[in-house]
């Protein structure tokens, strides 16, 4: 049931005319992910999806749509003059991957109990098998951070 | 004494069949902040606007009960059975659901916060994340209510709150970072239970260490911002913008959008008990006698108070003074804090620490200051006097 | 049919709606959003692999979505940075209409 309404507030986020509509129709799908996560036993991910992704993706977009008026309604039509050609590969993307899924004999395997994740365990992952990404994704966000601000700022000193 | 509600509590899903058991105890503690916050929020409005009174020098409401306090209900009343004007070209879905969107995902945030012994309503391992998470859930809200007025003074307005509120919510966690370091884990349940012991006779909170007590401070101005309080409320100051993004509300979901934010207030001062003032902890080691829910219910309505107080005493912030206070300011001074609060953990009990993690919070506040406000070149204060 | 088909469906079909939008919309904030949906739908597949996978203690699943979550809120910021910086020059987002390298 969760999945139904995730899959539908996808659709509803690619295929809505109003932009607005459309990134709420995503934080839904985002929620409903996060819902899914926290079926999954994956706690600190579900929490972490809402934070992150409800909490600063999704407003950010809303800012870019504001900052780029494409709230107002658009005459324009909204898929492209080759759409058949872009849902034709997706429909075939998924045609292969659900051939893949259901034709595999590894995933076919018995329900194990649910692992139990402390956050705790988390951290501790973090901070000793996984310290080089973890000190990389400090980097790559200082970095994406510093990039945005320049190439969002006001070039007026320029000209 | 301490522990009636959870020995009711028990007693009465011990009465069901088994099956209806865990739909039941869910029930029964929904049930119990849905009731009590509304009402603590009828009671915060009087009190506001009393206090708020006596603050400026008049009286606040006193005409519907003894003393005014019958005002909420004549405000209930008052805002149930306003006509609901919505504007024509508004999006009516949107506008309808920026009130729900609001409310829920702050008694959500209400549900993790420990209000006695034994008495969170959830007790999740990763409960004070689960807090920030919903509180970033809120922000979507009001973007909500101010795009679907299509009205310029709201969408200007939700844009200022949004902006404030994501500017804030970094000093927010950060400062709530110094606690889980102490503690140790992110369940509200257990940050509260690592509070518990007494020093001879003062309290091991965390709001008696150098670190805390900075903490506590951060934490508390930038939850006043989080939830668009006086005097960071420039998304809904009244005299400025009209009502902000709420500008095209009117009766009901007003009244909703109102309670949605007294009740973030009372999260934030719940989470803001629990992670430093020792949650439901007796400040005296012989006063423990008093139930839980008595003192953490206190230390509430002592946090309310102050928010009040703070709201009557001091000016509004303008826009760029709130983002730069909390980027140049309170961003450094969290860092700052996060250092003492390590220093703190790994050296010595005793008086070197105390002095170590003072100066670690005390030296990045003065040079601060100092550097924050030197650029104005501010002249000696002139009194003109009408004569 | 186990649980772990059926969440890798629900993921496969996030990716293709996403994957979708991404080559159909014009406007190039759908785009953006459509690479969000897949980034979460490929992060799906990892917590489903994880659950119900041979090594669930090791917490490597969980940790790559972390991550994965991460790295995703940062080329959403660039993304929305570029889409402005493109906004400001060519005055729309429209796809079909910024069609020229000329500067």
């Amino acid at each position: 049931m969760i999945a139904v309404l995730t899959l539908a507030s996808a659709v509803a986020a690619m295929s809505l005319r109003n932009l607005v509509h459309g990134v709420l129709a995503l934080a839904c799908t985002f929620a409903g992910l996060a819902a899914v996560y926290l079926l999954l036993d994956a706690q600190f991910v579900g929490f972490a999806q809402i934070l992150v992704y409800i909490g600063a993706v999704a407003i950010l977009i809303v800012f870019a749509i504001l900052l780029t008026r494409s709230g107002e309604a658009s005459p324009q039509r909204r898929f492209s003059s080759t759409w058949a050609i872009g849902v034709g590969i997706a429909v075939t993307v998924f045609g292969l991957l659900s051939g893949l899924i259901l034709s595999s004999r590894a995933v076919s395997q018995e329900i194990r109990p649910p692992p139990v994740v402390t956050v705790h365990q988390i951290g501790d992952q973090l901070l000793t098998k996984f310290i080089l990404p973890l000190e990389v994704i400090g980097l790559l966000l200082t970095a994406a951070l510093i990039g945005a601000v320049i190439i969002a700022m006001h070039e007026k000193e320029r000209e | 004494m301490d522990q009636i509600f959870v020995t009711l509590k028990c007693w009465l899903v011990a009465a069901v069949p088994d099956q209806w058991q865990p739909l039941l105890s869910a029930a029964l503690s929904v049930g119990a902040i849905v009731v009590t916050f509304p009402l603590l929020f009828a009671i915060t409005t009087i009190l506001e606007r009393k206090g708020l009174g006596r603050i400026q020098n008049r009286y606040g409401p006193n005409r519907v009960g003894p003393y005014g306090l019958l005002q909420p209900v004549a405000d209930g009343l008052k805002a149930l059975t306003k006509e609901d004007v919505v504007p024509h070209t508004a999006d009516k879905v949107m506008h309808f659901l920026a009130p729900l969107v609001l409310v829920v995902p702050v008694f959500l945030a209400l549900a993790v916060v420990p209000m006695g012994r034994n008495m969170a309503a959830l007790d999740m391992d990763g409960g004070v994340l689960f807090f920030f998470a919903v509180g970033a859930a809120t922000e979507l809200s009001v973007f909500m209510a101010g795009w679907s007025s299509r009205n310029k003074y709201s969408l200007l307005g939700a844009m200022r709150a949004i902006a404030q509120m994501i500017s804030y919510e970094v000093p927010l966690i950060l400062s709530a970072v110094t606690v889980i370091m102490a503690v140790g884990s992110l369940s509200t349940v257990r940050i509260v239970e690592a509070q518990g012991g007494y020093w001879g006779v003062l309290p091991q909170w965390y709001v008696l260490t150098p670190w805390g007590f900075a903490g506590f401070i951060l934490f508390m101005i930038a939850g006043t911002a989080e939830s668009n309080r006086s005097p960071f409320d420039l998304p809904e100051g009244e005299s400025e913008i009209i009502a902000g993004c709420y500008t095209e509300y009117s009766g009901f979901k007003f009244a909703l959008f109102f309670l949605g934010e007294y009740l973030g207030m009372f999260a934030i001062s719940g989470l803001g008990i629990t992670l430093f003032l020792g949650g439901w902890h007796a400040p005296l080691a012989c006063l423990g006698w008093i139930p839980s829910y008595v003192w953490f219910f206190a230390k509430l309505l002592g946090l309310i108070a102050v928010f009040i107080w703070v709201r009557g005493t001091l000016p509004r912030l303008r826009l760029d003074q709130l983002m730069g206070f909390a980027w140049k300011f309170m961003l450094p001074m969290t860092l700052a804090n996060m250092l003492a609060a390590g220093v703190w953990r790994f050296m010595p009990a005793g008086a070197a620490r105390w002095i170590v993690c003072a100066t670690l919070v005390a030296a990045p506040y003065v040079m601060l200051g100092r550097a924050l406000a030197g650029r104005k070149r501010l002249g000696k204060r002139v009194y003109r006097y009408a004569d | 049919m186990t649980p772990l088909p059926c969440y890798l469906l629900l993921s496969a079909l996030l990716f293709a709606i996403g994957l979708a939008g991404a080559l159909t919309r014009r406007n190039a904030i759908m785009v953006l959003i459509g690479i969000e949906l897949m980034l979460n739908a490929a992060n799906l597949n990892f917590i489903a692999f994880w659950r119900f996978g041979p090594n669930p203690q090791a917490l490597t699943g969980v940790i790559f979505v972390l991550f994965s979550i991460g790295v995703a809120a940062a080329e959403a910021a660039v993304g929305l940075a570029l889409i402005i910086a493109i906004y400001r020059h060519y005055r729309t987002i429209n796809l079909d209409q910024i069609d020229s390298m000329k500067g």
